[in-house]
């Protein structure tokens, strides 16, 4: 017992030496890797040794990185872009969030990204596949001319097989007029 | 061949009996069995000793064979009194009496126990008006195999006296979703015996059938995009045919069953692409900026039929099946997709969106004329029968997706009925042999 905790103590220890020494955090986890094992390394924080004190090992407090991606207050966060009906361009409201994710793809080379078109219910299934795609590569395409490698990238359609919203009017339809973007380990 | 002989019977040999008989009681509709525009009367006499084959709640042979010839929109069968004692095939006919009943056919038959367990069906069909027996079938079968036999004895019948090939032996693909779960199933032509091929909680579309009816080309959302499976039915083995980055979907068989036609985006957009059904030798077919998918072979195997956005707005496209120019086929309106050739190859049914409704449209390749088929507004995916007689299609009805079969002059219409669930993407499967 007392040698597995002294020795989970220096785990944890030469763990914050080693973030402390440099290196990007997500070159180790890209992509929301964290959230698939919840509390088992990033979760666990420790607090320095006073001279004499006890070292305090708390499993409750919050992560002290938290991936930008999943972050509610990093514009990584959104990741939903919608469009007007028949239309398959990123509108200009959402240069910023495509500009976001482009540097995030940039600064990582080694993250991956795939991106789900969507559409809404009406009309041919396999056509609308298709326009999915569109949508998809519309994201793609820009995502590379801000400098993004195109294989970091994969764009796919889910048509209008997986609808966000599940009514049969415009609210809803605009809803699922959609692209969603997604990191490796999230897919 | 059997109406032929039968025009020519009654012609030289009783021509004023057939004026007769034709103005008192219509008896003469096998001759000119325009689809649904006169049904032929036939009486189907219950089987002697059918109820020994009946297991449960099942049906008795005699009404699954009633059913099929009704449901087919070209037969109307007549209430027949129970008889005593009952009638079997070997019986004699009185054919004066059942053409006093107004039928023009007849069929007889009995089922016996054997001593193996298993049972035998025999049974035969007369035409009344002829005072002829049009010769029969005798089956060994398992209880299980009753539906199964009643469907060839109606094959039997519907082609004895229709000239053309019955269906009801045929299968059917279709998708039903039941809350988060998504299961591809084959059932019989009447949508009776289903069985899950496969169950999955993401998508599956575009189920295609190969021309042998042992396997099933089908996009299934599984790996978080669309990817194109060979499925083989008997065991439920399952090959990758396409799985290229980006989307993989809309496959269709070439009529040889040797190669699959795809909708890819590999290159960057959706166009057309051949591979064979093991994923092998991958070759694009279509050169466009725009969409290209939903390709679909014609009967002989040398063009394709497929969607496109090349000119402005979805329109179906023909074009040589390894490629090359491609010719506008569909003009009226701003959205005609998901083409389908009729197996004589003379027919393009599509679905075409006209005020907002979509419908089924047939589009005779040869006059040019189009005509919508159905009165629905949400119809998607049709598909044709093997012997080109109805159209399967998926359509909405009270906010549930079911299935409904128009035939190809629009005259007949049904709605299937299959059990809980939203019902979705029918494929009609080949002849079975």
């Amino acid at each position: 017992m007392h040698t597995g905790r002294i020795a989970c103590l220096g785990l944890v220890l030469s763990a914050m030496l080693a973030a402390c020494s440099g290196g990007p955090v997500s070159e180790q986890s890209p992509a929301g890797v964290e959230d698939r094992q919840p509390g088992a390394q990033s979760g666990a924080q420790a607090q320095p040794v006073k001279p004499g004190g006890v070292a305090r090992v708390d499993l409750t407090a919050k992560p002290a990185t938290k991936s930008p991606l999943t972050d509610p207050g990093s514009i990584l966060s959104r990741r939903s872009i919608y469009y007007d009906l028949d239309a398959y361009d990123v509108k200009s409201q959402y240069k910023d969030l495509v500009a976001a994710h482009a540097k995030y793809l940039r600064d990582n080379p080694k993250s991956k990204m795939l991106i789900q078109g969507n559409t809404d219910e009406r009309g041919s299934r396999e056509y609308n596949v298709s326009l999915g795609q569109r949508r998809s590569e519309s994201v793609k395409k820009m995502l590379q001319l801000l400098g993004v490698k195109e294989e970091q990238i994969e764009s796919v359609s889910l048509g209008e097989e997986k609808p966000k919203a599940e009514g049969h009017d415009e609210p809803a339809w605009s809803q699922n007029r959609r692209s969603d973007i997604l990191y490796q380990g999230e897919y | 061949m059997i109406r032929s002989r039968a025009r020519i019977f009654l012609a030289v040999v009783l021509p004023v009996a057939f004026l007769l008989a034709g103005a008192a009681h219509a008896q003469l509709s096998i001759e000119i069995t325009g689809a649904g525009a006169q049904r032929i009367p036939i009486a189907i006499v219950p089987f002697a000793g059918e109820g020994a084959l009946v297991q449960g709640s099942a049906v008795a042979i005699s009404a699954i064979v009633r059913a099929d010839l009704e449901r087919s929109g070209l037969f109307r069968a007549l209430e027949v009194p129970s008889l005593s004692p009952p009638l079997t095939e070997a019986s004699s006919v009185n054919y004066a009496e059942w053409r006093s009943r107004l039928a023009d056919a007849l069929v007889l038959g009995s089922v016996a126990a054997r001593p193996d367990g298993r049972f035998e069906v025999r049974f035969k069909l007369f035409d009344a008006v002829k005072a002829q027996d049009l010769s029969g079938v005798a089956y060994t079968l398992s209880r299980e195999q009753q539906r199964t036999t009643a469907h060839r004895i109606a094959d039997f019948i519907y082609e004895k006296l229709t000239g053309e090939k019955g269906v009801f032996s045929t299968r059917i693909a279709y998708v039903v979703k039941r809350g988060s779960k998504f299961e591809l199933q084959i059932a019989d032509a009447d949508g009776a015996g289903e069985e899950t091929a496969l169950a999955s909680f993401e998508p599956i579309i575009s189920p295609s059938w190969s021309p042998d009816g042992r396997r099933l080309a089908y996009v299934s959302f599984e790996a978080k995009k669309p990817v194109v499976y060979v499925h083989s039915l008997a065991d439920g083995k399952r090959q990758v045919a396409a799985n290229f980055k980006g989307s993989n979907s809309a496959p269709a068989w070439s009529p040889d069953g040797t190669r699959l036609a795809v909708s890819l985006s590999r290159d960057g957009g959706s166009q057309i692409y051949l591979v064979n059904p093991d994923g092998s030798n991958v070759r694009r077919i279509s050169q466009s900026d725009g969409i290209d998918t939903e390709p679909v072979f014609s009967p002989d195997g040398r063009s394709l039929y497929f969607t496109s956005d090349r000119g402005g707005s979805p329109q179906i496209y023909r074009m040589p099946a390894n490629g090359g120019e491609a010719q506008r086929v569909t003009f009226d309106g701003s959205y005609n997709v998901s083409p389908r050739i009729s197996p004589d190859g003379k027919v393009l049914a599509y679905i075409a969106r006209n005020g907002g409704k979509f419908q089924v449209a047939a589009l005779d390749l040869a006059t040019r004329q189009v005509q919508i088929l159905t009165d629905s507004d949400k119809d998607e995916s049709p598909s044709f029968a093997p012997n080109g007689r109805m159209i399967l299609l998926a359509t909405v009805n009270a906010g549930r997706g079911v299935l409904s079969a128009v035939s190809a002059d629009g005259r007949i219409k049904q709605r299937l009925t299959i059990s809980a669930g939203d019902v979705r993407e029918p494929a009609w499967g080949p002849f079975v042999r």
